[in-house]
This record gives structure tokens, C-alpha cells and sequence, in this order.
């Protein structure tokens, strides 16, 4: 940064080297075994940038450095003690929004001191540093509330609700271009702001929760641009390396979320999926349900189970009882191995992490592709709280709404066990035909509750 | 800014964007979650901007105890206070998640039976 006029070599250094340190960290997570050492590289570069800065000759008063400093490290550590493993998708939405914010009120306070001095082109970046920020900061708590169950999860649409949107977008750029060419209109510059915050909102109510894993993506993707944008503002070349590395780190994991439900971008920011949609044909056949002794047999004797975790296994909190009835039936020898689709759960690689909390090593979690040509040979699918992943229509029928959508096909299992709260269609509202197929039985119930019940019976037998 | 810090701003930005997508796609999906977490963590290196704007300005606490005149905190020290508060708890949390969350990944059962839970 170069607010005083002369360069400081040595802060500019701690910079380079806090930007070799961040690409080194994030290197590092390429593997399992060296991501953890990675992570410290990157908090050293941090802590160098950090201290650093805090003798940067701008600075000449500490009061506010060290409370806002002690302040944000008191909730951040409360936050990384106390989170649950289950509400991770929240928390990963909420420092969406903190990022974010950090960036608006930067590119504020900015725009107050020398808004009337800056450069056009550095009003430019200002500008797209607070839309950025402003839409991330309220489109997150969005987020966050409907993944906490504070907003209601469904999509919310209304009659014109795309041509509002697109209102007042158009308004936003519209102030940002007014910007532009007047560097002195403040009344533009903060209604660019307030567009920007509802903007956010406008732009996550219509999307469902199933979606989330591609938002949480974008607006990751997004914090990350606001970021990089500050970085130009400021001149400041680790903000934009940092700034860049998140944004394209969150866009690349929505290209690959929506990949994974065979959806355009458009389709998932646009499309309202999730609203309760009336599929016409009902399936032909009953559910049929198991009893759960007859269910603890078939997992006792059979040489390999799969389980494959959806959503429901995170809002019962059933990670651990998974992974005892696993450890039981290894005990017996049975061959157990658990499937993950790439968008189970509410965020990337959710279902990852909730099975790591309860133990599984890593080596007995498998990839959509790894375990799709082994279901033939699996003696009992366990579907544990997923819906669309396993949904055969989308193999099988065109002319439905996921079609297309890569799934686990757990129907080629010879058997199939289905962990269900309840007879509904789940949270898409989709008919399943899985659960109809003569290879498939029904365990109703909480699926924490069965799963231990299912434990206490193989013991049994 | 001066046109010359603008195109050196501009390569930084696409070598970045590059590297980016290089080191991203190396991710496997069982670490998607880390990821992100550990990229949030990161951007919030925008703390050291928040730093300065917090600390440019004089804050006399005496005067404002003693209800004397001007001497508040200006906008964007208040602006920068809640940036820096934002930020930080970005960068300690998120890091502090991060690593809670690498240290449960495990690869073989042995390793994983062996902690107690």
C-alpha cells in the first residue's frame, strides 16, 4: 500500500512473501496428508501481512486496530470451538457475508475520504469492490438463514419478480456508470450501496435449499471478487492475488456443483427449482417397508454395504450412529463403503467432513464414479437421508426435471435399504421411483434413531 | 493510480486468476469443505486494509469523555472498526475451522479407531 507517498520495501516484501505462502497453503491442499501443513503456511503469511501492516505509517492510532482485532478474534474462536460439524454449511455462508462486508464498508470508507480524488479507474474498481460486496454481504445472510431454518428454505417467487430483479440491477450499474463520469455524486454512490444490499437479497430468496451447494459456491466466488477489487483500489497487490485465488476457487466449485445436477448457472440463479412442482404420473406399485430385524439380517450376512448419505443424515445429526453400525458389521467382515455425490448435502463436500467428524477414514469414501460400477456386487445399498442423488429418473426419464442429472445408482444394488423420516417426497418434491422398485425397503423414522436400532439388532443376531 | 501500477495490477490479476484455476482444480472433492473455509480464511487478508483506515485518524477519547468539542470518531474510522472486526473474525475462524476440520480426515481405520471419540 502506498498511502504515504514513499514505498515501504520492507511491508511490500511481508506481502510477497504472505502471497507465496498463501499459494503454497493452498497447494498443499491438493492431498489429505499435506493439507493440514499447508494451512500453517497460510497463517503465517497472514500473521506476517497482518503485523506488518500494523506498522504502516498511515496508521497513528490504535484504539479501534485493537478493539475491532480483539473483538473479531474473540467470535472467531468462539466460531471455530463451538460450530457443529452439521451447521458448517451456515457458518461457511455467514463469513461469506463478513468477508463481504469487510470489503463494502472498505470501499465506503474510501469513497468518503478521497472519493472526489480517485482516479476513474480506481473509482471503477471502487465500484465493483461495493456492489460485489454489498450483494455477497445480504445474499449470504440470506443464505445462512434459510440453511439455519430462519428463512423459510423454500423458494420465494412472486408474479414479475425477474423483471424487478432485473430493475434493479439496471438501476445499480446504472449509479455505478453515473459514478463514473461524476466522481463527486456521493447521493449515487450510496444508493449504488443500498441497491446492492437488496440486490442481494432478491437475488437468493427464489433459490431452494437442495441449490444451495451451487450458491454457497457463487457467493463464495463473489466475496472473493470484492476482495481482489479492494486489492485495485488500494493498489495492493496480496489483496488482489488472495482476492483472486478465493473468487476463482468458489467459481470453479459452482461450475463443478452444477455439473454435478447436469444445470446451466442460469437455470439454478433463475430457475426457482425446489418450488413445489406437481409431477403428474404416479408411480405404479407401494413402498414397501421393512421390519427392522429383517433389515439388521440383511446387513449381518452380506459380504459389502454401502451407505450413501444425503442432507437427512446432517439434520439428524446420525454421523456417529452411521459409523458404529459400520464398525459392527466390519467386526462381522462385511465390506463397507460409503458413496458421495458431489452436491449431497447443503455445501461442497459436506458429507465429507460429517463422516471424517464420526471417524471414517477418508480410504472408505468414494467418489460418484468409484463406486457407481461397484452397486452390481453390493449385497445392501443404506440410502441414509438422499433423495435426488439416488433418483433413477434421472437416468431413465427424459421428461423429468433432474434428467440428466448424474446420480449413485444404488437400484443396481441387489438390495436397497431406504433411511426415511417419513412417506413425503423430500425437499425437492420430486417423485421417487426408486422407492418403489421390488429391490427396495422402507425404514421410516429418525434416521439417528434407526440407525441405532439397526445397531442394537445386528448385535443380535 | 498511475497508469504503469494499473497493467502491473492487471498481469497480477490474470497470473492469479491462472494460478488460480490451477491449484483449485488439484482439490479432490473430499476437501471441497476445507476449501472453502481455507479460501475464506484467506481473503480475509483484507483486514490490512480495514487496519489502516481504522487507524488514520486521532481519536482524542479525553475530549470525547469530557463531551469537548468535534474529536468523534469519523465515519470511516467507524467504517473501518467494524471492517477490521469483520475480517479478523474471518481470518481466526476460518483458519481455526479449517484446521479442525483437516485434523478429523483420517486414512485408514486403524488411525481413526485408535482416537477416542
Amino acid at each position: 500500500m502506498n498511502l504515504g507517498g514513499h514505498v515501504n520495501y520492507l511491508l511490500e516484501f511481508t506481502y510477497l512473501v504472505a502471497s507465496i505462502l498463501f499459494v503454497l497453503g493452498l497447494k498443499g491442499m491438493s492431498r489429505p496428508e499435506s493439507a493440514r501443513k499447508g494451512m500453517f503456511l497460510a497463517e503465517a503469511g497472514m500473521a506476517a501481512a497482518i503485523i506488518g501492516t500494523l506498522f504502516h505509517e498511515g496508521i497513528v492510532t490504535y484504539e479501534w486496530i485493537a478493539a475491532g482485532l480483539i473483538l473479531g478474534s474473540v467470535i472467531g474462536a468462539l466460531m471455530a470451538i463451538w460450530v457443529p460439524m452439521t451447521a458448517m454449511p451456515q457458518r461457511t455462508a455467514l463469513s461469506h457475508a463478513f468477508g463481504a462486508l469487510a470489503a463494502a464498508l472498505v470501499g465506503i470508507a474510501e469513497f468518503s475520504l478521497h472519493g472526489q480524488s480517485m482516479a476513474a479507474f480506481t473509482r471503477g474498481a471502487l465500484g465493483f469492490e461495493v456492489m460485489l460486496g454489498s450483494l455477497t454481504t445480504t445474499g449470504s445472510l440470506i443464505a445462512a438463514g434459510k440453511l439455519q431454518g430462519v428463512v423459510r428454505g423454500t423458494p420465494v417467487q412472486f408474479r414479475g419478480q425477474q423483471l424487478v430483479n432485473l430493475l434493479l440491477f439496471a438501476a445499480m450499474v446504472g449509479c455505478f456508470l453515473h459514478l463514473l463520469a461524476h466522481p463527486g455524486a456521493a447521493v449515487f454512490f450510496y444508493s449504488m450501496v443500498a441497491l446492492g444490499f437488496v440486490f442481494g437479497i432478491m437475488l437468493v430468496i427464489p433459490i431452494g435449499s437442495a441449490d444451495m451447494p451451487v450458491v454457497m459456491s457463487l457467493l463464495n466466488s463473489y466475496a472473493g471478487l470484492a476482495a481482489a477489487a479492494t486489492g485495485f483500489v488500494l493498489a495492493n497487490n496480496v489483496l488482489i492475488i488472495a482476492g483472486t485465488l478465493d473468487g476463482f476457487s468458489g467459481f470453479i466449485l459452482s461450475v463443478l456443483m452444477c455439473k454435478a445436477m447436469n444445470r446451466s448457472m442460469r437455470n439454478v440463479l433463475f430457475g426457482g427449482f425446489g418450488a413445489v412442482r406437481h409431477t403428474a404420473q404416479t408411480q405404479g406399485g407401494e413402498m414397501r417397508e421393512i421390519r427392522l430385524d429383517d433389515a439388521a439380517l440383511q446387513l449381518a450376512y452380506a459380504n459389502k454395504v454401502v451407505f450413501v448419505p444425503g442432507y437427512g443424515l446432517a439434520t439428524a445429526q446420525a454421523q456417529h450412529a452411521v459409523r458404529e453400525l459400520a464398525n459392527l458389521l466390519e467386526e462381522r467382515g462385511v465390506t463397507v463403503k460409503y458413496a458421495i455425490h458431489p452436491v449431497a448435502g447443503r455445501m461442497p463436500g459436506h458429507m465429507n467432513v460429517l463422516l471424517a467428524e464420526a471417524n471414517v477414514p477418508y480410504s472408505e469414501l468414494y467418489e460418484m464414479d468409484q463406486i457407481n460400477p461397484e452397486f452390481p456386487t453390493t449385497d445392501v445399498a443404506v440410502v441414509i437421508g438422499a433423495n435426488d442423488v439416488v433418483n433413477p429418473d434421472a437416468r431413465d426419464n427424459p421428461n423429468s426435471p433432474i434428467a440428466g442429472m448424474p446420480i449413485l445408482e444404488v437400484d443396481r444394488a441387489k438390495s436397497v435399504i431406504v433411511l426415511k423420516r417419513g412417506q413425503g417426497r423430500g425437499f425437492s418434491g420430486l417423485e421417487n421411483p426408486l422407492f418403489y422398485k421390488p429391490v427396495s425397503n422402507m425404514l421410516y423414522g429418525d434416521a439417528k434413531a434407526t440407525l441405532n436400532s439397526l445397531t442394537q439388532a445386528v448385535q443380535q443376531v | 493510480m498511475s497508469p504503469l501500477v494499473l497493467i502491473a495490477s492487471l498481469y497480477v490479476f490474470a497470473l492469479a486468476a491462472f494460478l488460480g484455476y490451477q491449484l483449485i482444480s488439484r482439490v479432490p472433492p473430499l476437501l471441497h469443505t476445507p476449501l472453502m473455509s481455507a479460501t475464506n480464511a484467506i481473503s480475509g487478508i483484507s483486514l490490512i486494509g480495514s487496519l489502516v483506515i481504522a487507524g488514520m485518524h486521532k481519536v482524542n477519547f479525553h475530549q470525547l469523555a469530557a463531551g469537548g468539542p468535534q474529536q468523534k470518531p469519523s465515519l470511516a474510522t467507524l467504517l473501518g472498526f467494524i471492517a477490521v472486526t469483520t475480517a479478523t473474525t474471518n481470518v481466526v475462524g476460518g483458519f481455526g475451522i479449517t484446521d479442525r476440520m483437516l485434523k478429523m480426515f483420517r486414512k485408514d481405520t486403524r488411525s481413526a479407531k485408535g482416537e477416542p471419540k
